[in-house]
Parts: structure tokens; C-alpha cells; sequence
């Protein structure tokens, strides 16, 4: 059963004020084409869930620049100004998570788990209003975990079902973020048919993924 | 020898063979430059590579493969890729030797502040904290003043990064161990006295009888 879907379908079916999760790092490893489109259809209100937001007006900086971003959790904005300028300005409320912990939050929301427990951020402003549990002596803080409405995830290669594989740095927090969404739109640089990806190279199995959006045309 | 180079190179030789090391964007950087001959470290670039290199000439860059700030980069043969949860299992979970990161302020409790600047520059941390909570080994480079003004202080009045002790401080002027006693202060830069050093640091140092002078490799 083939999940390929056209693009403008696939985004449509995302509405305003929707919570996304989107893969990459500074752009490298995102849905270029489901970014496009997200803008192109006007969407707004969005809660972003990401890494960074690239620099201005590039993959996840063009959904800032097009003011379509609400709410933001991101672990480094630091090389896109708008975002800090949106943020200071109050057009965007921005949650910022150390790295590891924006990860672990992700996979605990896909997992199933309650939360994670960790010593990052213990005694710094990241602590304020969490509760904090020793474990054999050593000091925890909890984090929820995340889950969004959608996640837009980008991988190397799909097969038509929707088994990915991911390329080196272009990874990131794909895999992740593609168990932690009730929907989940994966945008492949290439579809190839069943069978075509050995299955120890299937890093997102196919039935976590609902759409499948070829990057080019 | 310029100020960055200098600590470069200095930080580079605190480098071991085998070492799993990640470095900070900025000056820490640097220190692959500078490696000691006949040692084999490993670089992690926390976006998800172990066996980063530089690139070894133009145009041979790839779009998937690129450094933490998003710079196209190189790896070595037996480099491995994965994805951010393990990238952070082995910062968090106590697999990397080394990590070497650039600093805005450090106290006398060895205590390090190096991500924001409340009302005015807000980048956000980054993988700073859970480097500096889970590596071995913290690192800190960076120059001993910022514009004049001294960044080794009594306490740190920007928001921390963690509350753990850094295991070393790398300046241009000295080399600097937080331990329990406090700030030592382990080596002077060439050419830079003991009073320099403490003139331009505003946390009290330890200055044990002597203090040898850093030694570069030319």
C-alpha cells in the first residue's frame, strides 16, 4: 500500500495552530519541500518543536519569517536573529531545552514513558518550576516528555511504504521525531520500490509513517 | 602568536590517543590544528558524526554531512553517523573523554556561564549543558578578559550552564585547575608574569611557589 501522497494534499491536511515537530539541524536533514509548502498555504499559529530554527529565512527560518510561528521549542537560536527578535519582541514564545534533553523528551513522548530524568540542567534556570528526585544519591530533574500533532520529518530514502533510511548529519532528530506525532509526513529525497532497502538499513519502519512526499518531482 | 592560537594549542596538547572529543563552535575549533603528532583522537560533532575532519580540499563538500554549526565538513574512514538520542547518550552518558568549550564567565567555584546574555543575546544552550554535565573531562577556552573587563570572577553573574566543576581553564595568559581550595593557578603564558595574570583576574588564585611557563610547540 502506497503512502505516497501529493504534496499540497499532504500539507493541507495540517491545520493553523497545529503543533509540528520538524526534523533537521540548521537545516541539514529537513523537509525542504513540506517547509515551502507550509508557507505557501499561509498556515499559522503553529507550535514548532525543533532543533534550531536554521538562519533567517531558511527551511525552518522561512515559517518565522512568514510570522506563522506561535510557539516555539528549540534548543539553539543563536544563528537566526529573527527568531531572537520575534522572541524579545513577544510575537513568539520560545521555550529553550538543552539538546540532549529536547531528544530524550521526544523519545520519551514515542516511547510511552512518563518522563526522563537528568542531571543536564540541575541548578540553572532550566530547573525553575521542576521537580527534582534523587536516584542513589545524585540529583534528577524531570522533564515531560513531547508529542505533536504532526511530525515533518525528511529521510535519504523511502521505500513505498514508508520504510526510511537517513544519510549521515542529515539524521539528526528524524527518527525520533517520527514515533513522537499522531500523523507523521516524511518528505524522501528518493522513493524506490519494496524490497529495494535491506530491512537492517530500515531506520523508521513504515508503520509510523502516514504520508510520503517524494523532495522533487 | 596570536591570542586564539595560543590557547589553541595549549588546550590541544590536553588531548590523549583514543580520546572521544567533542569541541565547541568557535575558538575551540581551532585546537584540531594543533593536534599532537602520532596521537589519534576521535571528534564528535553533536549533530550526529564521531570522526569529524576538516574538509580536506574545497568542493568536495557534501549537504549531509556537515558540522554542528551547520558547515559542511569531512570525516575519516571509520567515522560513525546516528541520529540525536545517540549523539546525547554518548554526551550524557559518560562516553565522551573531553569536551572543549568557549566560555563568557567562570568563578571560583569553577562554575561555567556560556549561553546567554539576559536582554541581550539569548542563542540558547545548545548541547552546552549536557556537555558540560555529562563529558569526563570540561575544558574551558576562551580569552582571560572581554574588552578589558576581567571573565575569571568571584561568582558568575550570568546564568549558569551547570552547576559542575570544570576540570580546566585555557586563557591566553595562564593555565587555571578549579579544585576544592580553589582557582591554582597551573601556568603562565610566556612572556606574562604571575601579577599579570592576577591583575587581570578578578576571582582570588591560588599561585603555588612556582609557576612554569606554558609551553608551546612553535
Amino acid at each position: 500500500m502506497s503512502k505516497v501522497t501529493a504534496l499540497e494534499q499532504a500539507v493541507a491536511k495540517i491545520p493553523d495552530g497545529a503543533t509540528l515537530m520538524i526534523g533537521g539541524f540548521m537545516g541539514v536533514g529537513s523537509p525542504h519541500r513540506l517547509i515551502d509548502e507550509l508557507v505557501r498555504q499561509g498556515r499559522k499559529d503553529l507550535t514548532i518543536i525543533a532543533n534550531d530554527t536554521a538562519r533567517p529565512g531558511v527551511d525552518i527560518g522561512k515559517l518565522i519569517r512568514a510570522g506563522a510561528v506561535k510557539r516555539l521549542v528549540a534548543s539553539h537560536i543563536g544563528l537566526n536573529p529573527e527568531t531572537q527578535k520575534q522572541m524579545i519582541d513577544g510575537q513568539i514564545e520560545v521555550e529553550l531545552v538543552p539538546q540532549g534533553t529536547l531528544a530524550e523528551r521526544i523519545r520519551a513522548g514515542g516511547a510511552g514513558l512518563g518522563g526522563v530524568l537528568t542531571a543536564t540542567g540541575v541548578g540553572t534556570t532550566v530547573a525553575e518550576g521542576k521537580q527534582t528526585i534523587d536516584v542513589k544519591g545524585k540529583t534528577f530533574l524531570v522533564e515531560e516528555p513531547l508529542r505533536a500533532d504532526f511530525a515533518l520529518i525528511s529521510a535519504w530514502r523511502a521505500d513505498y511504504y514508508g520504510n526510511l533510511s537517513y544519510e549521515l548529519t542529515a539524521r539528526n532528530f528524524n527518527p525520533v521525531m517520527a514515533l513522537a506525532a499522531d500523523t507523521v509526513i516524511a518528505e524522501a529525497g528518493e522513493i524506490v520500490p519494496v524490497g529495494l532497502i535491506p530491512p537492517d538499513q530500515v531506520e523508521t519502519v513504515s508503520v509510523v509513517v502516514d504520508h510520503l512526499v517524494a523532495r522533487s518531482n | 602568536m596570536d591570542e586564539k592560537t595560543i590557547i589553541a594549542k595549549r588546550v590541544a596538547q590536553e588531548l590523549k590517543d583514543g580520546n572521544l572529543v567533542n569541541l565547541g563552535i568557535g575558538l575551540p575549533t581551532l585546537v584540531t590544528k594543533y593536534l599532537p603528532a602520532g596521537i589519534q583522537v576521535f571528534f564528535q560533532s553533536e549533530n550526529g558524526v564521531i570522526g569529524m575532519q576538516p574538509l580536506p580540499e574545497p568542493g568536495v563538500a557534501a549537504d549531509a554531512l556537515t558540522d554542528a554549526g551547520g558547515t559542511p565538513t569531512s570525516i575519516i574512514p571509520g567515522a560513525g553517523a546516528f541520529d540525536s538520542v545517540t549523539s546525547f547518550c554518548l554526551i550524557r552518558g559518560g562516553h565522551l573523554d573531553v569536551t572543549v568549550l568557549g566560555g563568557l564567565q567562570v568563578d571560583e567555584a569553577g562554575q561555567l556561564a556560556n549561553w546567554m546574555v539576559p536582554g541581550k543575546m539569548v542563542p540558547g544552550m545548545g548541547g552546552a549543558m549536557d556537555l558540560v554535565s555529562g563529558a569526563k573531562r570540561v575544558i574551558v577556552a576562551m580569552t582571560h578578559t572581554a574588552k578589558g573587563a576581567p571573565k575569571i570572577l568571584k561568582k558568575c553573574n550570568l546564568p549558569l550552564t551547570s552547576v559542575r566543576r570544570v576540570d580546566l581553564v585555557v586563557t591566553e595568559l595562564a593555565v587555571i585547575q578549579p579544585t576544592d581550595e580553589g582557582l591554582v593557578l597551573l601556568e603562565v603564558a610566556d612572556g606574562v608574569t604571575v601579577e599579570q595574570v592576577v591583575a587581570a583576574t578578578e576571582a582570588r588564585l591560588i599561585v603555588p611557589a612556582t609557576v612554569p611557563t606554558m609551553q608551546l610547540a612553535a
